[in-house]
C-alpha cells in the first residue's frame, strides 16, 4: 500500500508540473500577441509593458521565463494584478476559498443524498414505471444548462414570487458563516440546489447502471440463496459494491468543483468564490489572476485524483498491483 | 425514436431560419433595430419603449406577442426579434456541438486505438498526456484557450483563423473532451488485442496497418457512435456556457448561449429572452441523451440485457 501511495504521489507531482508548463505555454507561447501585453491587461502604457518585461524576464529564454513566473507565484507570492493595481493574487484567492468551499460542500451533501436515493429506488423499482420516470428526471437534470437554471431560479425567487412564497430568500450574495449559521445556509440554499440538480442526475444514472449490473453477480445470487431479504440484498450487497464507482466519481467532481468548476453557479448567484474570481479577471483580461486561479484549480484536481486513487486501492486491493 | 423526431424538427427549424426571418417575420435578426416599429392587429407601436420607472433610464423591448408574423417571443434590448435570433443561433449551437463532437470522437478514437494497440512507450506517453488534460477542469481549460485565442487572428501554416471564427470554439471544445472518450476506447482496444480473431490475424502475418484498419477499428466504431450523440449534447452545453461567459461565439453571430447572455440584463422585465433559448437547448440536450441511450441499446445488445433485467 505504501509503495502504491508513493508511486501515485510521484505521478501526481509530475502531472502538476506538466499542467503548470501547459498553462504557462498557453499564456506565454501561443502565437498572436505579445505576452507582456497579455499580462499587463488591455490598453497598458508603455511604461507598464517595460516593467512587465523586466519583472517576468520576457527577454530571456522561455524556460527561464517559466521559472521566473513560478517564483512569482509560489515562492515570492507577489504576483500582482495589473488591472486592479496593487491587488495581490494570492490573498484574493485565499479570500475566495471559503465561499467556494461552502457552496461545494453543501451542494455535495445534497446531490449525494438525492443521487443515491434516486439510483437505489430506480434499481429497486425496475420493471415498473417508476424506474424510467426517475431516469428521465436524471437526464433532464443533466441537460439543463446550469447557469440558465440559476437565472430562472433567480427570476422566480428574487422577482416574480419574491413577495409571496419566496420572501425568505435573501438578496444575492454570500453571507459568511460568522454572521450566523442560519443566514449562511439561507444565502446558499438556491445555489446548492442549482448545483445539485446536475450532479444528482449524473450520480443517479451511474449508480443505477452499476447496481443493475451487479444484481447479476454471483455474490448477489449467494446472498439471495442465504434467504436475505431483497431490500437487504439491495442496500448491503449491491449498493455497497456499486458505491466504489460513485466514490471515485465523487472525488473527481468534488476536486474539480473546489477548483473553480462551480464558476457558472457562482457567477449567476453573485458568490465571490474562485470561479467568480476567474470570471471577473477574465472580463478584465487580468491574466496574473487567471493564471493563479487555474494553477490553484489544477492543484485541487490533482490532489483529488490522488486521494481517489488511494481510496480506490484501499477499497479494492486488486488495484494496488497494477 | 421520439427523441430523433424532436431533433429533426429542431434542426429543420434552425436550417429554415432565413426563410422565417425573410418571409414570415420580415426582420433582420442581426441588425440593431432601436428605432423600429411593429404592427400587430392593425396597431403600430415602437419596438423599444423608454422606461417609465425610476430615473427613466434604459428601455424595455416589447414582450412576446405569441404571433408568428411579428415578434413571436418579443425583442431583445436592441430591438431584434428574439425568435428569429433563436433559430439563427440554433444553427451555430447545433453546428458547433455536432462538429466538435465528431472531431472529439475522431481524435479520441485515434489516440485510444494507437495507445491501446502499441502499448508500452507509446501508451505511456499518450496516457500521461491524457492524464494532464483530464486533470484540468474542463471549463478552465476552455477559458484559458478562449481568452488567449478569441480576439486574435491566428495563422497556422496556410490556414488563417480570424477572430470570431466558429472554428475556434469547435476546436477548443473538441479537444478538451478527448480524454473522456479516449480512455474507454483505449481499454477496449487493449482487451480486443488479446482476442482470438486478432491473434489469428497476427498469426496470418497481418501488418500493423491492416490490424488497425480491418480488425480493431470496426470493433471500436460502435463505441464511438454511441459516444457521438452524448458528446454532442455535452459540447452544446459547453458551447452555450462559454458563449454565456462571452468567450464562445462572438457577436454579431449568435448562439443559444449568447442569447441567454443578452437576456440576463432583461431578466426581470422580459424574462422570455433568457428563458426561451434555455428551454430549447435543454430539449435538444435531453433528446440527444435519450438518442444516445437508444443507440447504445441498439448497438450493444449486452447493455440492453443488463438494463432490462
Amino acid at each position: 500500500m505504501w509503495r502504491f501511495a508513493g508511486k501515485r504521489a510521484l505521478a501526481a507531482l509530475l502531472v502538476l508540473f506538466a499542467i503548470s508548463v501547459m498553462v504557462f505555454l498557453i499564456f506565454f507561447a501561443t502565437p498572436g500577441a505579445d505576452p507582456a501585453a497579455r499580462i499587463a491587461g488591455r490598453n497598458a502604457s508603455q511604461e507598464t509593458l517595460d516593467q512587465v518585461r523586466v519583472s517576468f524576464g520576457l527577454d530571456k529564454p522561455i524556460y527561464v521565463q517559466y521559472f521566473v513566473m513560478m517564483r512569482h507565484l509560489l515562492i515570492d507570492r507577489d504576483l500582482t494584478s495589473f488591472v486592479n493595481r496593487g491587488a495581490k493574487v494570492i490573498p484574493q484567492i485565499q479570500a475566495a476559498v471559503p465561499v467556494t468551499l461552502s457552496l461545494v460542500i453543501g451542494a455535495a451533501v445534497l446531490w449525494m443524498i438525492l443521487g443515491v436515493t434516486m439510483g437505489v429506488v430506480a434499481t429497486a423499482k425496475r420493471g415498473t414505471a417508476v424506474d424510467p420516470i426517475i431516469m428521465v428526471l436524471g437526464v433532464i437534470g443533466i441537460s439543463l444548462p446550469v447557469y440558465w437554471l440559476g437565472e430562472v431560479i433567480n427570476l422566480v425567487t428574487q422577482s416574480r414570487l419574491h413577495d409571496s412564497i419566496f420572501a425568505w430568500v435573501p438578496p444575492l450574495g454570500y453571507v459568511p458563516m460568522s454572521d450566523g449559521l442560519g443566514r449562511w445556509a439561507l444565502s446558499l440554499f438556491w445555489p446548492w440546489v442549482t448545483l445539485a440538480v446536475l450532479y444528482s442526475g449524473i450520480y443517479a444514472r451511474v449508480l443505477r447502471s452499476e447496481m443493475v449490473a451487479s444484481m447479476n453477480e454471483d455474490y448477489i445470487r449467494m446472498a439471495r440463496a442465504k434467504g436475505i431479504s431483497e431490500s437487504r440484498v439491495l442496500i448491503r450487497h449491491a449498493l455497497r459494491t456499486s458505491l466504489i464507482v460513485i466514490v471515485s466519481l465523487f472525488g473527481l467532481d468534488f476536486g474539480a468543483l473546489i477548483g473553480g468548476a462551480a464558476l457558472l453557479t457562482e457567477v449567476v448567484f453573485g458568490l465571490q468564490g474562485i470561479g467568480k474570481l476567474t470570471y471577473d479577471s477574465l472580463q478584465n483580461f487580468d491574466l496574473p489572476v487567471i493564471l493563479g486561479c487555474v494553477l490553484y484549480a489544477a492543484f485541487f484536481v490533482v490532489l483529488a485524483n490522488f486521494i481517489v486513487d488511494l481510496v480506490y486501492a484501499w477499497l479494492d486491493p486488486r488495484v494496488r498491483n497494477v | 425514436m421520439g427523441s430523433l423526431v424532436v431533433l429533426i424538427l429542431i434542426v429543420a427549424a434552425c436550417v429554415a431560419a432565413p426563410l422565417y426571418a425573410n418571409n414570415i417575420a420580415h426582420v433582420d435578426a442581426f441588425a440593431s433595430n432601436v428605432q423600429g416599429t411593429y404592427t400587430l392587429n392593425g396597431v403600430t407601436g415602437p419596438v423599444l419603449v423608454n422606461s417609465t420607472e425610476g430615473l427613466g433610464l434604459g428601455v424595455t423591448p416589447i414582450g412576446p406577442t405569441w404571433n408568428f408574423s411579428t415578434y413571436f417571443l418579443g425583442a431583445d434590448n436592441q430591438g431584434r426579434d428574439v425568435f428569429a435570433r433563436i433559430l439563427y443561433g440554433g444553427r451555430n449551437s447545433l453546428l458547433i456541438g455536432f462538429v466538435s463532437a465528431v472531431l472529439c470522437c475522431m481524435l479520441a478514437g485515434l489516440v485510444g486505438v494507437v495507445a491501446g494497440y502499441f502499448g508500452k512507450g507509446v501508451d505511456a506517453v499518450l496516457s500521461r498526456a491524457l492524464d494532464v488534460l483530464w486533470a484540468f477542469p474542463v471549463y478552465l481549460l476552455a477559458i484559458c484557450l478562449s481568452v488567449v485565442l478569441i480576439n486574435t487572428t491566428l495563422t497556422i501554416g496556410p490556414w488563417t483563423l480570424t477572430s470570431g471564427s466558429l472554428l475556434l470554439p469547435i476546436l477548443i471544445i473538441g479537444i478538451i473532451y478527448v480524454p473522456y472518450v479516449a480512455r474507454p476506447i483505449r481499454g477496449q482496444v487493449m482487451s480486443l488485442r488479446e482476442r482470438e480473431f486478432v491473434q489469428a490475424a497476427v498469426g496470418a502475418g497481418a501488418k500493423d496497418s491492416r490490424l488497425l484498419r480491418r480488425e480493431l477499428l470496426p470493433n471500436v466504431l460502435p463505441t464511438l457512435i454511441v459516444f457521438l450523440p452524448l458528446m454532442t449534447a455535452i459540447n452544446m452545453l459547453t458551447e452555450s456556457a462559454l458563449s454565456f461567459l462571452s468567450i464562445g461565439v462572438q457577436p454579431p453571430d449568435a448562439s443559444w448561449g449568447t442569447i441567454i447572455n443578452d437576456g440576463v440584463g432583461l431578466l426581470y422585465t422580459r424574462p422570455m429572452v433568457a428563458i426561451a433559448p434555455g428551454i430549447i437547448l435543454a430539449i435538444t440536450a435531453v433528446a440527444l441523451n435519450l438518442l444516445g441511450d437508444g443507440v447504445r441499446d441498439a448497438l450493444d445488445p449486452k447493455a440492453r440485457l443488463r438494463g432490462s433485467l
